[in-house]
């Protein structure tokens, strides 16, 4: 391809450097950007910072603790955006091993979410001599922050007024305007939001990726937690990085020799075993949908019910005929997992791209749970189209789905109707109002503006406006914290109920799912055994967040050997691939309980974290019924014989003498107490106070006393 | 195609062919670095791993780093390589080779080199029919 000439933007500010060499997974410093004043600068990476918080969550969370005040809320000028892939991140030789994680305080939660993606962002950003990029402040026009290493330049653009804002136009814009050539297009990366993000909280971050197979953009999305709409707030069209161009070695680690040998084994295992394990390679994360609807566990019309007779119409198999097959699809280079698909040439049926041919990212299976079945919607163009245009909006699919199922229960239950919507009938299945009201999001018009709000933000407006019962919202609306709930039916694991409720950033799936160690395979009968576990797992998964790892080579393939091991649910043998990638970078071998160590100080930070904002104690990890157990009498009636039998069998009660309020009324008392009780042992595990504060004792132990840190929970405890 | 073929049968074992490799395109005498590797085992018989240029690798590269050239003999351009080994694993015949003082894989491109210095005649270069090009499915 020609190189090509690109035209003069105009510059607010600049700062020239040179990239550092990178030693160990570490480029040494951050980068932070002010866009109220104009400042550029560059900031050491400390030892404290690699000692005590390793690199992408951590990076994330200390640099903005720094950055906010105590009340600093989601659309300051002091709230921060926080991007960092941590040491691990960009290793090519093992797979899923280059996430990006960002953070902000949120404008669902109020507090910091963290929230991890694919693309090429965060290891473009160190290879380009940053281990994490902080931007702070509020630009008075719209802008765009250029990483350019190889011209050793850093500049702060103020964006022409035809620059598009949605994802999927945008970037065809960025390559024609800083792409020089098809070099640079493979060296670029950016993140971006969409008009969405500027109408709703629910706003997401698209990490780009330049596909060299299909020589087009793709996108990864930080879904959580309404980042994107932070991005948007703050006038930011895109962060743009150009890198080196990109090798095996760039990340400088101590033993590539070990990379080599470790990441060899598992791309053998991959190739071994994806085809007769979960089939990622072909269907992606939707294998999902079918088991989920199986076990009675996939949401289905708000999480009311688990299974549905028309999920085969949306399940794995549909899935792998629509998904185009054969390509290479990670979202980082060397990931054979590879569970990243997309549908090439879908054609756009509504709003201002109808009619357009192009490449839907996913759908992945929250997306196709919770624009699909939580909604019940069964139509796979329906659910690409919404994915589609939530991606281009930079929306949350997930907070999308969550939020659009609770507004149709609402509709359903009158607390809606057409005179409130502007003419949508928002009943289960309405696939054309679902996908308006994501074009009223991106107008910021009619319905949209108070769907933008979430569903915490829905609650109070119906309760306010439309005189909707505030406690059966508060049952029905599938928010923890703020944040609408990821695509897990919960009723019946209360190991799970506690791995969404207690968590720090709200009720996301990443940090533990225990569904099928508890409720099916029934592996954690006590409350100290679940307990045990939602120490376990949160902090196992933490770490992935802090080096850069991505969870699903994890546990999404695994070699047959693993049955005989004495803890299968966790996997040792890829455990110790961690531990030896891990050394292989940083030239630091660790083990299971360093690792474990590394995460609690992270977490406890983010726990403290919340608490200084606010936040942070057990009336906060409280969830709502819905997740616990039956809210209705349909719901009750659709599984009248399992809750009539745990009613003999845990209460001793005879529900042939009971009226169904009755029964549902003993059902509530014994799931909400039951909850309570986890809470108690959980927080007991975790060392914390009986109101979910760190104790200074268990600060101590993992050397997380720090005077900030102290100073906030020494006024809780 | 030009494809390298083995003849178990004649090989006496002596590991020649791989240090013939390793010279030719590492300038070192070092079997770690052949791109063919003759294994001895227990029961007295001798097999060799190297690339039969069948190509399943060219699929799997995430940045079309392997090619086929015009005589049907499997590339790697080293420079866009990003040394990831997705080919390393999914190879069938265990024919890439990777070696911890270079990030890229490497691979038996047919060159005859060890063929002609085979003191067995073990090794020979043959024309054999160019498999398909692989590529993506719609």
């Amino acid at each position: 391809m020609a190189e090509k000439t690109l035209s003069p933007r105009r510059v607010l500010a600049e700062l020239t450097y040179d990239a550092p060499s990178i030693k160990r997974g570490y480029a040494g410093q951050t980068l932070y950007v002010n866009l109220s004043d104009n400042t550029i600068a560059a900031r050491p990476v400390t030892n404290l910072m690699k000692e005590k918080f390793i690199g992408g969550r951590g990076f994330d969370l200390y640099l903005l603790w720094h950055g906010v005040d105590d009340d600093t809320r989601w659309d300051d000028p002091e709230n921060e955006i926080v991007i960092s892939s941590g040491p691990c991140g960009g290793t090519t030789q093992y797979p899923g091993a280059g996430k990006s994680i960002a953070a902000a305080i949120s404008p669902l939660t109020g507090v910091p979410i963290d929230s991890n993606a694919g693309g090429h962002f965060g290891p473009y950003l160190k290879f380009a001599g940053w281990d994490a990029i902080e931007v702070q402040g509020k630009a008075e026009q719209e802008v765009i922050v250029f990483v350019d290493a190889p011209a050793g330049r850093i500049t702060i653009e103020e964006v022409p007024a035809d620059a598009p804002t949605d994802t999927h136009v945008l970037g065809k814009w960025i390559l024609e305007h800083y792409a020089e050539s098809e070099s640079d297009r493979q060296q670029m990366s950016f993140v971006s939001a969409g008009r969405g993000s500027e109408h709703s909280r629910m706003g997401c971050l698209n990490f780009s990726l330049y596909d060299r197979r299909r020589q087009d953009l793709r996108y990864k999305q930080a879904g959580r937690g309404g980042i994107g709409t932070v991005l948007r707030d703050k006038k930011v069209k895109a962060l743009v990085v150009r890198t080196f161009p990109i090798a095996g070695n760039l990340n400088a680690p101590a033993d590539l020799g070990l990379l080599q040998e470790t990441g060899a084994e598992m791309h053998q295992e991959v190739h071994d075993y994806d085809p007769v394990q979960n089939r990622m390679r072909s269907r992606g994360t939707p294998y999902l949908v079918q088991i989920m609807d199986d076990y009675d566990l996939l949401p289905v019309h708000n999480f009311k019910f688990g299974t549905h007779p028309d999920t085969p119409k949306i399940n794995g198999e549909v899935w792998e005929a629509r998904l185009t097959q054969g390509l290479p699809d990670g979202c980082w280079y060397g990931c054979t997992v590879a569970c990243a698909h997309a549908v090439d040439g879908y054609v756009v049926r509504s709003g201002p791209y109808k009619g357009q041919a192009v490449i839907v990212d996913g759908p992945e299976y929250e997306t196709v749970a919770g624009v699909g079945s939580n909604c019940g919607i069964f139509e796979p163009d329906a659910i690409l189209e919404i994915n589609f245009y939530c991606d281009t909006y930079g929306i949350d699919t997930i907070s999308f789905g969550t939020a659009m199922a609770f507004a149709m229960e609402c509709y359903e239950a009158g607390i809606l109707d057409e005179a409130k919507t502007g003419g949508l009938e928002l009943t289960f299945g309405s696939a054309d109002d679902a996908i308006e009201v994501l074009h009223q999001m991106a107008r910021g018009d009619e319905f949209g503006r108070i769907f933008g709000m979430g569903i915490r933000g829905m609650q109070d407006y119906f309760v306010e406006h439309y005189g909707a019962d505030a406690q059966f919202v508060r049952d029905i609306g599938m928010q923890a914290k703020g944040l609408e709930y990821s695509e897990y039916m919960t009723k019946e694991s209360l190991a799970q109920q506690g791995g969404y409720g207690l968590t720090n950033k709200g009720p996301q799936h990443d940090e533990a799912w225990l569904i099928f160690m508890d409720m099916v395979n029934n592996e954690l009968p006590t409350f100290e055994d679940k307990a045990e576990a939602l120490h376990y797992f949160p902090m196992w998964r933490t770490w992935f967040g802090l080096c850069g790892f991505c969870k699903l080579p994890w546990n999404d393939v695994v070699h047959p050997k693993n049955k005989l091991s004495p803890e299968p649910q966790k996997i040792m043998h890829h455990v110790e691939n961690y531990q030896k990638i891990y050394e292989g970078v940083t030239g630091t071998a660790v083990t299971l309980d360093d690792i474990i160590t590394m995460s609690e100080r992270v977490y406890n930070f983010q726990r403290v974290f919340n608490i200084r904002l606010g936040y942070g104690l057990r009336q906060h990890d409280a969830i709502p019924y819905r997740s616990a157990g039956p809210v209705t009498a349909e719901e009750y009636e659709s599984r009248a014989e399992r809750y009539d039998d745990q009613l003999r069998e845990w209460l001793g009660l005879d529900p042939a003498q009971m009226s169904l309020e009755e029964k549902m009324a003993a059902h509530r008392q014994y799931r909400t107490e039951r909850y309570q009780k986890l809470i108690d042992a959980v927080y007991a595990r975790r060392g914390w106070s009986n109101d979910g504060v760190p104790t200074l004792e268990k600060l101590r132990q993992l050397g997380m006393d720090l005077p900030e840190v102290v100073a906030v929970v020494e006024k809780h405890l | 195609m030009k494809v390298l073929a083995f003849y178990p049968d004649r090989c006496v074992g002596c590991h020649i062919c791989e240090e013939v490799c390793s010279q030719t395109w590492f300038k070192v005498t070092d079997r770690d670095k052949s791109r063919i590797r003759i294994q001895e085992h227990d029961d007295g018989s001798i097999s060799a791993l190297y690339c039969v240029q069948k190509g399943d690798c060219i699929d799997v590269c995430p940045v079309n780093a392997l090619t086929r050239n015009k005589q049907g003999v499997v590339l790697l351009r080293e420079k866009q390589c990003v040394g990831c080994l997705s080919c390393v694993g999914f190879c069938p015949y265990l024919a890439m080779i990777y070696h911890p003082d270079q990030s890229q894989p490497f691979k038996c491109v047919a060159c005859g080199n060890c063929v002609d210095e085979c003191p067995a005649g073990a090794l020979e270069i043959v024309e054999v029919e160019t498999p398909s090009a692989p590529g993506p499915q719609a």
